[in-house]
Parts: C-alpha cells; structure tokens; sequence
C-alpha cells in the first residue's frame, strides 16, 4: 500500500501555510528586525521637531553670548533680567538657559527651565554649544599657537582593519565584530527555529488528541506515519520561512546597498581595501563592506541542513511529549529535559563567538544535541570541511535515533488518556 | 466474514481481553455489548488493526487484520474529533483520501453525502463553527464515504436529537441492505434490538453472551405472560407466571376459567433487562 506521508504533509503544510497569520508573521519579522535597527538611528538623525524653537539665555556672567548663534531650529534670545520675570514676560519661548556665573569655575552652573518636557535634541545641543565655545576658550587661554589643531590631529581615530588570507591568494576584508555578531545572530536563528517549530509540533500533537482525531488518525495511518508526516510537514514551513527571508534579504541588500555604496560596482579585494582604510566612511558602509566579504551561499546551506538536522532531532521529542500528555499545560515536566540541552546549547555559543575554537565550543559542536547551534557559531571563523561533516553525521545519525525513541513513546502515547505517565511507564513503553 | 479468534490483550496486569472469540457473517449487523470498561474499544482498536493483540487473530475475510485493511473498514469512535480549523470541506476530502480515495472520487461521494444530508451549505465552514450535532454528521460522513465493507460504530446516535438519531439509524439499515457489515457498540439496548442480528456481551474482558438477539431473547424468557380477559364487558390486562411443569394450554386453560380471553403473549425479556441480569450475576 502506497505511504500516506505525503497525504499528511500536505496536509500539515497547508494548514500552516495558508494561515494569514504566518504570512504576516513571515513579511513582519525581518521589517520588524530592520526598523528595530533603523528607527533609533532615524529618529536621532532626523529632524523630528521641524518648528523652530526660541530659547531664551539669561546669562548673569555675561560670558557667553557668543556661544549661541541661531541656527536651522533655534533661535536665541538673551535677557537680561530676573528669572520669573522673563517668564512672565516671554511665554513663547521653549525654555530659559539660566548661566548663573564662570563656567570654567563651576560647570554645574548652568539649569534649563522650561514648562514642557524639553525633547531630546534640545538640551543635548545646548550642551555641546556650550562646551564647544567654553573648550575653545580654554585652549585659546593656553596661548600656545596653533594648539587648537594639534588638539583635532591629536583626535584622529584609528581602523584596524582586518583582512583574511583566502587559499587563492586573494585578499577579503572582514571585520571580527561582524562576524561574531553574525555567528550570534544565526545562533539565535537556530535556536529560536528549534524552539518554535518544535513547539509547533507538540502543540500539533496535542491538540490531535485532546480534540480526540487522533483515534479517527490512527485507524487510517500509521502512528509512526503520522508523527513523520507532522514533523515533516511542519519543517518544510520552517524552511518556506527561511526562504522567503532570504529572498526577502537579498532583494533589500540588493536595494539598499547601491545607496549606502555608491561606487562599489566593481568588488575588487583592492578596492574595498581602500575604501575600508579610508576613515571617511561610516559605519554602515563599514558593515556593508564586512557583509560583502562574507560567503553567504555557505552560510545559508550549512544553516539550512544545521536547521534541518536540528529540528529533526528534537522534533521527534517533542512529539513524543506531546503524545504523552492530554493538554499542553501538562508538557512542560517533559519539555524540561529537552529544553536543557538546547538552553545550554546557546550559552556555548554565547562563549563561542568570542573564542570559537575552544575545547568546550569544539566538542559541543560535535555532540548532536547542542552542534546545530555551536557550529553555525564557530563557521564563519572557517572551520575545516571535515570538522563539519562529521558533526553533520552524527546530528544526522542521532536524529534516527531519537526518531525511533519517539515513535515507541508517541505509539502508544496518542492512546492514553487520563493520568499522567511516569518516567518508568514511558520506559517500559520504550522496551515495549 | 469477521473471524476474531481466541483474542487476548493485556495491559500491565490487566487483562483486557481473555480469549475472546466470534464471528461476524457479511451483511449482518453485530451488537457489541458490555459495561463500561469491559473491554470493548480494546477489542474494536484490535479490530481497526489500531493495537495487536498479545495472542489469537483477528481476520476479515481470512486475513490478519492490520492498518493495510484500512480502506475497507470505517471507524466511528465514541469519542468524536475532527479538525478544528479546518472547514467541513477540507476535513472530509482529507480523511476521505487517507481513506485511499482518490481526490475526484472523494469530492463525488462527498457531494452525494452532503445532499442527502442537506449541508452543502456548510461545506466552507470550520468545524468549530457547527453546533456538536451538526460536526457528528459530518463525522459521520468521514466514517463512511470510501464505501467501507465493514463498518463500526461506537455509540453512533449519542449526541443526536431523535430526529437525526432516526436518521443515522435510517443510513445505517441502508447500508447494511447495500452490503455493508456493521459492528454496532452501544448502550441503547433499544436500537440493539431493533437493529442488530447478533450481538456479543462482554464482561470483564470476557464474553459472557452470544448470539441471535431472537434466540437469547427466548432463551432467557421466565414463563412470564400477558393475559386480557373480558370481563363484564370491561378489558382486564393481568401478568401471569406459568408454573415449570405446565404447558402452554394447560395454563390457558387455568386461565379460562377466570373469563373471556381475548389476548394471550409470552413476555420476552428486554435486551435491557438481559443485560443487566447478565452482567450482575
């Protein structure tokens, strides 16, 4: 008789699929991610409060009108009068800056009063103002020529830049920064992946049996048929996600990156050599040029078979959990052992990032249960094919085992209702 | 035909099942009886091929039961479920193909099911959209719709008002008439008699009666009738015991003699109070 596993993946697939929810969720996420990212930066750079403001200086010491020039926002008004009187006289202005005496003397002598809560820009950009002009006067008190620029020079911030020696004898540009981030970042990825398609799973198999189709299931397929259609089902969900992240991905790198670098057509080694060394670039561009080093294919392949073996190798627990239990708040005894491995997974990888060829960040990246997140850590610092390939073996060999395990567990599992199984009940239902 | 030989099933130390056996000849409806936990969904899992049984065979026309029969068998349980999400259309198709139907032929006999149901209306709606007794029709339809030969229903009216319940009963008496062999578990004993040839008591695991519903009924009569005598010109309904060592006219005759009678019929117990008489001793 012909399997009914694809029956069912489609079946699980659609339903997934085809939910509004995922497809929001899917569009949502990376925008979500990137406006996280970019909205500080926008509101910070951005002019929010286009009105100009009037500030009004009362400034006892008479020192430093100078200080204070309109600009594009503010104006400035400088009184010489009292402090209630001013206010009572010029309630248009945003606020009074009230210098009480010689800032070179005490720099706690200056207080911004206003009857709103001033916005962030403003009290932010009298202070540097202030500090410019009492800095320059400073150095200026000093009498020694040309101090000032030797002062600017003397500021000069250094790049390191670091490049990585390819087999071929090319140059890549890369940043360590970059790169740990990135290996965290993909980290996270898994983990949260791992998490919540498992999580999908078990959920799955819950609510099989509490709305009791479960027995309509089983006297059509094959418990174990149903378990691996679900997992299966379920995984290439995952993947549908991934995918149209990546596309999604490429498409705004694509989009974005001929803005922020507007002449890196040709991606020579030389090139980006010089445009990294040349201080004049942001820190954005600097991250574009780290990006553009990376190999994404590799690193988009070995995460999908990490996410893939992962999420097998759990997955099938999970569903064992879930046969195990009537509702899902019962779970989270059984989970618990299986959420260990994968917790102690990411705080190893944590660890990782920063020395990524440690004993204990090797070996974890061998050991099936936490290898899917340690070594996507450890790939971006160029680990041997071999290292990857035997991690890869043994996630995908244990897979088959905890496979084995579960169905024994979820076989018998989906038919019991009622109580709760003991530890020993589910052993005896795996040698059953 | 249904074999179930010498059957035995247990769980830990209990034993579900002890050496149950009986036969279910094609085209017959078979009444599956028993207590609470006597063993009966045990012995229906084992009959879907759902769970092996621990010794004996179960076999549908000569060969061992297993979810490879699953085409020809259709299993309503007790306890209902569907698909919560997913609409009256996409949980039938589904099931249907599970079935082994292919996705057109599901989509013919479904529409057949809906009309003679009348809820082609409800085809988009999700299944937590119907009342309880609208999903048990689509429920069901899900049991039946790949044609199966043997059919087993586990307490199929339980949930319906009595017009529906008429109406399963109804598809049921058509189904059985089309061919199609039914293994009736209920504790209406009303509908066992009105529907079912045979039936099988189970008690503790074990059977403790069998056979044709008119037999047993006979077999456990207890000389008890019912007499109407005119008397007067009045109609006097009186139950009488027959003694053990008399015959049919020597009461009839003792009874004569009180009047005119104008009706005379053995009391056959109830499979309702065989039941209990069964079970309690």
């Amino acid at each position: 008789m012909n399997s009914k596993i694809p029956l069912i993946i489609g079946h699980e697939y659609r339903t997934r699929v085809m939910k509004r929810s995922f497809l929001i969720i899917t569009l949502l996420t990376p925008i979500l991610i990137v406006a996280s990212i970019a909205l500080p930066v926008v509101l910070i750079t951005s002019q929010s409060d286009d009105a100009q403001k009037s500030i009004a200086v009362i400034d006892k010491s008479g020192l430093y009108q100078p200080a204070f020039t309109d600009s594009e926002n503010y104006t400035f008004l400088f009184l010489d009068e009292d402090l209630q009187q001013a206010r009572n006289e010029h309630p248009e202005v945003a606020g009074f800056l009230y210098i009480t005496g010689d800032l070179t003397d005490s720099l706690q002598s200056v207080t911004f009063y206003s009857e709103k809560q001033p916005n962030t820009e403003t009290v932010p950009y009298l202070r540097r103002q202030l500090s410019d002009y009492v800095n320059q006067q400073r150095i200026a008190s000093y009498n020694i020529p040309h101090l000032e620029e030797i002062i600017a020079q003397s500021k000069q911030r250094v790049n390191i830049n670091t490049i990585k020696w390819e087999k071929d004898g090319s140059e890549h540009i890369t940043s360590s920064d970059i790169t740990e981030l990135s290996g965290l970042l993909i980290a996270m990825l898994i983990f949260m992946f791992i998490f919540m398609y498992g999580g999908q799973v078990m959920q799955g198999v819950v609510q099989e049996k509490s709305s009791r189709i479960m027995e309509v299931m089983i006297s059509s397929v094959r418990p174990f048929e149903l378990m691996m259609g679900k997992i299966i089902g379920i995984a290439l969900v995952g993947l549908t996600q991934v995918m149209m992240w990546v596309i999604i991905g490429g498409i705004a790198f694509a989009v974005i990156t001929p803005f922020v670098m507007p002449e890196t057509q040709a991606l020579s080694a030389d090139a980006m050599n010089q445009m990294a060394s040349n201080p004049e670039y942001s820190e954005i561009q600097e991250i574009f040029i780290a990006l553009m080093g990376f190999d994404f294919l590799k690193i988009i392949v070995l995460f999908i078979l990490y996410f893939i073996g992962g999420y097998l190798l759990y997955a099938s627990l999970f569903a064992a959990v879930g046969s195990v239990v009537d509702n899902e708040t019962d779970s989270q005894q059984f989970t618990l052992p299986i959420s260990i491995p994968i917790m102690i997974a990411m705080f190893v990888a944590i660890q990782a990032t920063h020395s990524p060829n440690s004993a204990l960040a090797v070996w974890c990246s061998y050991i099936p249960f936490t290898s899917p997140i340690v070594m996507l850590v450890r790939v971006p610092y160029d680990v041997a094919w071999w290292e990857i390939a035997i991690s890869m073996f043994i996630l995908y060999l244990s897979f088959i085992g905890t496979t084995w395990l579960s169905g024994k567990i979820y076989r018998t599992g989906i038919l019991m209702y009622g109580k709760k199984p003991s530890w020993k009940e589910i052993w005896k239902w795996i040698k059953y | 035909m249904l074999i179930i030989n010498k059957v035995s099933k247990s769980f830990g130390h209990k034993r579900a099942l002890d050496e149950i056996s009986m036969t279910v000849q094609d085209g017959t409806i078979y009444g599956l009886l028993g207590p609470n936990g006597a063993g009966k969904t045990t012995l229906i899992r084992i009959i879907n091929g759902i769970t092996a049984p621990d010794s004996g065979e179960a076999l549908l026309d000569g060969d061992r039961i297993s979810l490879d029969k699953s085409s020809q068998i259709g299993y309503l349980p007790e306890e209902r479920g569907l698909y919560k999400k997913m609409t009256v259309y996409e949980q039938v198709m589904y099931l249907a193909q599970l079935k082994g139907m292919s996705a057109a032929q599901a989509r013919e006999e479904m529409r057949n099911w809906f009309k003679r149901f009348d809820i082609t209306s409800w085809q988009k709606k999700k299944i937590e959209e119907l009342s309880k007794g609208m999903a048990q029709k689509v429920q069901f339809i899900t049991t039946v719709i790949h044609r199966p030969r043997l059919l087993i229903l586990d307490e199929p009216f339980s949930g319906f008002d009595p017009i529906n319940a008429e109406m399963i009963r109804q598809e049921i008496l058509r189904l059985n008439q089309e061919g199609t062999t039914v293994i009736l578990s209920t504790h209406n004993m009303e509908s066992v008699e009105m529907l079912c040839q045979e039936i099988a008591l189970i008690n503790n695991g074990r059977i403790v009666l069998q056979g044709n519903v008119q037999q047993i009924r006979r077999q456990h009569r207890s000389n008890q009738f019912r007499v109407v005598y005119e008397i007067n010109g009045q109609s006097v309904e009186q139950k009488v015991e027959k003694k053990p060592e008399e015959t049919n006219n020597d009461l009839l005759k003792r009874l004569a003699k009180k009047g005119e009678i104008t009706a005379f019929e053995e009391i056959l117990p109830t499979m309702n109070e065989i039941f209990i008489k069964t079970v309690q001793s």
